[in-house]
């Protein structure tokens, strides 16, 4: 029972094979009550293998998964009536109007038929698209279609969100839209399990972070703590770089990345450094600023393209 | 694990998927209704009025039937089959592949197990109310007998969810909606012509009536043959029998082969 209480999701040497391709390779995390938990990783790196082994779309290959307490394995049907899921995919039911999907769908749960009409109406309220309620879902814009998705996952009032890269494909308006209403849900205690691939998405709604990379964690962190460790404060980018610069960075062992056309050294603000560089080497363009977690993000995983 | 039969999975609630397309098939119910309505209308005029002076009697089972009593029942069984088979095949790809209705169902408390039965039980009700309306129909040309013929609406019931299971197997293998035709071509159609349909099996040389016999259309033409006739004998057993070892037998094959598509 205290088990229960202490996590919502918990999960050891969590691994998932497809034929002889390890999506997932053994990786352990958790997630505490009303707590933002953000998986980010390139394309291909596992995090919605993983997430659709928590809300028991797909069966794990090997470890142990635990949600509310819970095996997935066995009280899979518990465990999903109380989350709610945005998968990845747009998967509104296009046959039904925008209430009829909210109603229809409130019924997969066993929700009675009167309950699951106020709740409808209540969401509709809550993601602003009560005007449009007996329309086509296909006349939905592609961000009120989102909006839907996240109403619909909170049918059934979960206990844990799980939303599967909620904003991709969005425009900035209906991407804040989102998280405003994200937002408002985490000021009521719910619990977030989620995946993107938008850094500023992550430090805004997460109060942690896994990063992930070929079914591997590589690190783990509040957003702010991963920036200090793996980006420093600040960053200077200088474009097109002289030898010199080389020469200084190598000389004073600073944390960089040599690109094509561009150095990126990280330091923190104390150390003095940029005052130098500023000083010395700033022929063209430098550009300084604040470290951020795409720096973090890019440093562990890369820059070549995933497919 | 992922790849094995799952049959405890299924829970009533099964219903749920059931609600779903039936809310969706009362949106346009009228589209749905006069299908069924004016298809036997067709059927008959060209079948009743048009062919039937060129045919004249058919002899079945030692009596002498007019061309249109003899097909009226068979239209009933094809309509059966078709019903089931099209809404399992065609209709069931189109949510799960392009609607992506079955992956949202499978993130509620519904299984794959769930989604699925409820998809053939919904396939067998359009064969139900299809049948039912076509009943109506043909009745009102004096072509069925009662109340022997009202066993074809249970029965219609039972073969909506053998030729539902066929199609639903199907549509767990194919790779595309075009490659339907395949099965329509070589298993549908066929049934179609030689299931005792449009003539009886005993024009058929020997070895051909056995191969009819193995064809389960011919086992619902006749029962529906026998009910409209208001003509029941123990033999009708075997051709109950047949169906259900049909349902039975293959519905656990239809929910492997979802499961092996689906979950991975």
């Amino acid at each position: 029972m205290a088990e229960q209480e202490r996590y919502i999701i918990r999960a050891k040497d969590l691994q998932k094979k497809f034929g002889s391709f390890m999506a997932v390779d053994g990786i352990s995390f958790h997630l505490v009550p009303g707590e933002c938990l953000g998986l980010l990783g390139p394309n291909g790196a596992g995090k919605t293998s993983t997430i659709r082994m928590v809300y028991g779309f797909s069966p794990m290959s090997s470890g142990s998964l635990q949600v509310f307490g819970l095996d997935i394995r066995t009280k899979w049907r518990q465990i999903k009536s109380k989350i709610g899921v945005c998968q990845q995919e747009n998967n509104l039911d296009p046959d039904l109007s925008v209430l009829q999907n909210l109603e229809v769908f409130a019924r997969y749960f066993n929700i009675p038929r009167k309950e699951a009409r106020d709740r409808a109406l209540q969401l509709l309220k809550f993601i602003a698209l009560e005007n449009r309620k007996n329309e086509k879902v296909t006349s939905l814009s592609g961000g009120m279609m989102r909006r839907l998705v996240l109403a619909r996952a909170l049918i059934n009032n979960p206990q844990l969100l799980i939303l599967d890269e909620p904003t991709t494909g969005l425009d900035p308006q209906a991407r804040h839209q989102v998280w405003e209403r994200l937002e408002l849900l985490q000021a009521n205690g719910i619990s977030i399990l989620l995946t993107t691939h938008y850094m500023d998405e992550a430090s805004r709604l997460c109060e942690r972070l896994i990063i992930m990379d070929h079914g591997k964690i590589l690190v783990e962190g509040k957003p702010a703590d991963l920036i200090r460790t793996h980006a420093g404060d600040h960053v200077v980018e200088i474009i097109n770089p002289g030898r010199d610069v080389k020469d200084f960075v190598d000389a004073n062992d600073l944390l960089h990345d040599a690109l094509n056309h561009r150095m990126i050294i990280y330091a923190r603000e104390t150390d003095g450094i940029f005052d130098r560089i500023g000083e010395q080497f700033c022929r063209e363009t430098c550009i300084k600023r604040l470290a951020t977690l795409e720096d973090v993000f890019l440093r562990l995983t890369g820059r070549e393209l995933r497919e | 694990m992922n790849g094995s039969l799952q049959i405890t999975n299924i829970s009533w609630r099964f219903v749920r998927v059931w609600t779903r397309n039936m809310v969706v098939y009362r949106k346009i119910w009228l589209v749905n209704f006069l299908v069924p309505l004016l298809e036997p209308l067709l059927y008959l005029a060209a079948f009743g009025v048009g062919l039937s002076s060129l045919i004249g009697q058919v002899h079945y089972h030692g009596q002498e039937l007019s061309y249109i009593v003899f097909i009226a029942p068979a239209l009933l069984a094809v309509t059966m089959m078709y019903n089931s088979f099209f809404e399992n095949t065609y209709a069931s790809f189109v949510r799960m592949y392009f609607q992506k209705t079955f992956d949202a169902m499978m993130s509620t408390p519904l299984s794959l197990e769930d989604i699925i039965t409820g998809e053939i039980v919904w396939g067998a009700t359009k064969s139900v109310i299809a049948t039912a309306i076509m009943l109506v129909v043909v009745s009102g040309f004096g072509l069925v007998y009662f109340p022997h013929g009202l066993l074809i609406l249970p029965l219609s019931f039972l073969g909506g969810l053998a030729f539902g299971t066929v199609g639903m197997i199907f549509t767990g293998v194919v790779a595309t909606i075009d490659m339907f035709n395949l099965p329509i071509f070589l298993f549908i159609t066929p049934m179609f012509l030689f299931s005792g349909t449009f003539f009886p099996i005993s024009a058929l040389p020997g070895w051909a009536q056995k191969l009819s016999l193995a064809l389960p259309l011919t086992h619902l033409v006749n029962l529906c043959r026998a009910f409209c006739l208001g003509e029941l004998d123990a033999e009708l057993t075997w051709n109950v029998v047949y169906i259900t070892m049909m349902f039975a037998l293959l519905f656990p094959a239809a929910l492997l082969v979802m499961r092996r598509r689906l979950i991975n």
